[in-house]
């Protein structure tokens, strides 16, 4: 057996669903770490990305941070993939990029009562939204792309083993899916 | 006896008038298609059904039958422009699957599965298109329109009653209702419409249904739409003057 794949993934404008849907590849996951080691991680905790084979990205980018950890995973990911609806076209969070972003957060923070004490949150650590919410293509090269809300896990597995295998990852009809 | 032509190989029976969509589906041989319907006149909008014929691209939908014609369709070339024809639906819209009634029973989803499309690749557009609530019975939401004026063919064709249009050009082109303030509850549309029943996407949703149906029992769940299409399509009659399929989908 040759050196093992080294694996990063991560969670942007996503809801983890994706990931989640990721560990329901259930006793897969043993002979997948048979094939593959992790590198940074919500599996693992690792904070910041080392040099990797392949970059699986979760959700589109709605703010700094968004795009400050997409550049870090396409700088050490020599393949990336965009793992989801929301990373494939910004998904639910994108359903605001009609709206004007000061009129969300009047809405949601001024308006309506109760939340955050009558401000819009300005604490210097929170990253800055975007005006819209982007998918990961428009920021930076997105090698693969696997679609679904979320993938099933069956179709996580399918992508990845043929990805591995060296072959083009197909999904076909029951594991392709948009929903 | 009557005429043939070629697609991809295969020989395709046709009578006069017939286009190369009709006579191939007849037949049983698939093309991919969105606006063209087997009830109404071809539209030879979307061009998901173009071929080569004798070489050239065009769309089948609206091209005569004709003997010897050489017919390429499941090409890798034409499935690869077929391909960039989703994709630019899907980014000049608001298609969003997980939050749509329609989801499931889609065309154009079920066409992006069969294309094998994992993604847009363009730039989205997320263009601002308010819906329309305003009917007590049916939802429009315009945000998922593709503009295969299937519904407007519908309501004016069968319907007699003119309730949808398309106006403006270019980018620019949009679905419209017929009524002067421009809302859906100042027509005379009903829940029993035919143009009810034709939109491929999910632009026009009777209310109170949401999400009726569970996934894994949806349409295009169980069947991929290579498959269903060719079951909906009109068959030529047989020796008895019966076809089972267009009474069957009647």
């Amino acid at each position: 057996m040759s050196k093992k794949l080294r694996v990063a993934t991560t969670s942007l404008a996503g809801c983890f669903g994706c990931h989640m849907s990721f560990l329901d590849i259930d006793e897969r996951l043993l002979a997948l770490l048979d094939l593959v080691e992790f590198d940074r991680s919500p599996i693992n905790d690792i904070k910041h990305c080392g040099p990797c084979d392949i970059g699986i990205i979760e959700g589109g980018v709605c703010n700094a941070e968004n795009v400050h950890v997409l550049h870090e995973f396409r700088r050490s990911c020599k393949i990336l993939i965009a793992i989801g609806a929301c990373a494939i076209n910004g998904g639910l969070p994108a359903q605001r990029n009609h709206l004007d972003l000061s009129s969300c957060l009047t809405e949601v923070y001024l308006t309506e009562p109760g939340l955050a004490h009558g401000h819009i949150p300005n604490d210097p650590e929170l990253p800055l939204p975007l005006d819209k919410v982007h998918p990961l293509h428009e920021v930076v090269k997105i090698d693969y792309f696997i679609p679904g809300c979320p993938p099933s896990g069956d179709a996580i597995w399918k992508f990845l083993t043929d990805l591995i295998a060296g072959k083009t990852p197909e999904l076909g009809h029951g594991l392709i899916k948009y929903d | 006896m009557s005429d043939t032509f070629q697609l991809d190989g295969a020989t395709v029976p046709f009578e006069p008038g017939q286009t190369v969509m009709q006579a191939a589906l007849a037949a049983g041989h698939y093309i991919p298609h969105l606006c063209y319907h087997p009830e109404f006149k071809p539209h030879g909008s979307c061009k998901l059904c173009t071929v080569k014929v004798n070489g050239r691209t065009t769309a089948s939908c609206t091209m005569p039958a004709e003997a010897n014609l050489n017919v390429e369709s499941n090409i890798e070339e034409m499935n690869a422009l077929r391909r960039t024809l989703v994709q630019m639906l899907f980014a000049e819209g608001n298609h969003f699957c997980p939050s749509c009634e329609k989801s499931g029973n889609c065309m154009l989803q079920a066409l992006g599965y069969d294309l094998e499309v994992h993604a847009t690749g363009f730039r989205h557009l997320y263009p601002d298109r308010p819906l329309d609530a305003s009917h007590p019975d049916i939802l429009l939401d315009f945000n998922r329109c593709i503009l295969c004026e299937l519904c407007v063919r519908a309501s004016s064709e069968v319907d007699g009653k003119n309730v949808f249009a398309l106006a403006g050009r270019g980018i620019t082109k949009h679905l419209i209702v017929n009524a002067e303030s421009g809302l859906l509850k100042d027509t005379n549309i009903a829940l029993s419409d035919k143009a009810m029943q034709v939109c491929p996407v999910g632009v026009i949703l009777p209310k109170r249904v949401g999400f009726s149906q569970p996934v894994g029992v949806r349409r295009y769940d169980q069947r991929p739409i290579s498959a269903q299409a060719l079951d909906d399509a009109p068959r030529q009659t047989d020796a008895s003057g019966n076809c089972e399929a267009c009474e069957g989908s009647s």
